[in-house]
């Protein structure tokens, strides 16, 4: 193969908006999960337990969670775009990468339906 | 008047080395260039590019205590002493305060710096309203001097791929032009995760621009411009 630089992957503008959406996601459940907790008389397992018994509540994380997941995707994918160099490694590290997330996904599903 | 200068001659030094200089000169009103070039008189080995003297040419780029500037319009009564003057950071030395601008300008050509209109030529002008010339205020002034897209660390990591703020707020005033008419194949060539996005709005850009130029907002119209296209 030549050794040219080839740029034109035509995906920037996906995943620019998708970060600044997740992150609007997740702004919001942040703020929030601060609010309900801080209007809470007192606060300890038992609020904890009840705020996410519900599915709603477990929903909405989950949802939290992806964007969380989609967003770190990004940001760690950017930053090994920028420091490392040889397309192998990149490819490499952009696989353990997303298949980590995907494990924290399935992982994150375990945690809140408590399977 | 005290001066620390980056050396460095291939052809004679192994690296680069950071040489003294004292001045004899009141600073008054003077620019930073004025010093550089009675400084040349003492020693006439120093290499730097400098051209017009006002601030128009965009030859004398330099970075003036960690800062990008260019100096023929930096004051030397602003500068703390010693001033410190290396090259614009991230592109090769040539010579001492002389850098190689290929990368630079090889990412400004990648953009189509030039109107691309199919219509045939009319008698006079294409001509604008006065609105529309206005959307390229802010735009047209840049003198590629390369200060901005040197204190870009998106360039530093890759200035072969990422084309730098100078070169997207010089490809958002093509955009910009209602004379222009090659907006979508220009935002073609934008669309890639290094060309265009690699900018992460940190802004050094437009903190070291000596025209006062905002190439973070140019670049977020583009991006706008993009959504807008998708969406």
């Amino acid at each position: 193969m030549v050794n040219r630089v080839v740029t034109g992957a035509h995906y920037g503008l996906r995943d620019w908006l998708a970060q600044r959406v997740t992150a609007a996601v997740m702004a919001v459940y942040v703020l929030a999960l601060a609010v309900y907790l801080l209007m809470q008389p007192g606060f300890g397992y038992d609020t904890w337990v009840y705020l996410f018994s519900g599915n709603v509540m477990r929903t909405f994380s989950m949802l939290f969670l992806l964007s969380l997941f989609y967003h770190a995707w990004i940001g760690v994918r950017d930053i090994v775009m920028d420091y490392v160099k040889p397309a192998g490694i990149r490819l490499l590290i952009h696989v353990l990468v997303i298949l980590a997330l995907i494990l924290y996904v399935i992982w994150s599903v375990q945690i809140l339906w408590g399977l | 008047m005290k001066l620390r200068i980056y050396r460095y001659d291939p052809d004679r030094d192994n690296s680069p080395y950071m040489q003294d200089y004292d001045l004899q000169m009141d600073a008054g009103d003077a620019m930073l260039l004025d010093a550089l070039m009675l400084l040349r008189q003492q020693d006439d080995s120093i290499g730097f590019r400098k051209s017009c003297r006002e601030g128009v040419c965009g030859s004398d780029a330099m970075n003036i205590n960690g800062r990008n500037g260019l100096a023929c319009i930096t004051p030397l009564s602003a500068l703390k002493q010693p001033i410190e003057i290396r090259p614009l950071p991230g592109l090769p030395v040539i010579r001492d305060l002389i850098v190689d601008m290929t990368q630079f300008f090889k990412q400004y050509h990648s953009i189509k710096p030039y109107l691309v209109n199919n219509d045939p030529p009319p008698e006079t002008e294409r001509l604008q309203s006065p609105k529309d010339r206005a959307e390229l205020d802010g735009l047209y002034e840049c003198i590629l001097c390369a200060c901005c897209t040197t204190a870009c660390p998106s360039f530093w990591w890759n200035p072969d791929k990422f084309v730098g703020p100078s070169g997207l707020l010089q490809a958002y005033r093509f955009i910009a032009d209602t004379r222009d008419q090659d907006t979508a194949a220009r935002l073609d060539n934008l669309e890639d995760p290094y060309r265009l996005f690699r900018c992460h709005t940190i802004m050094n850009c437009v903190d070291v621009c000596p025209k006062e130029l905002n190439p973070t907002e140019a670049i977020g119209k583009i991006k706008d411009m993009m959504v807008k296209r998708a969406v």
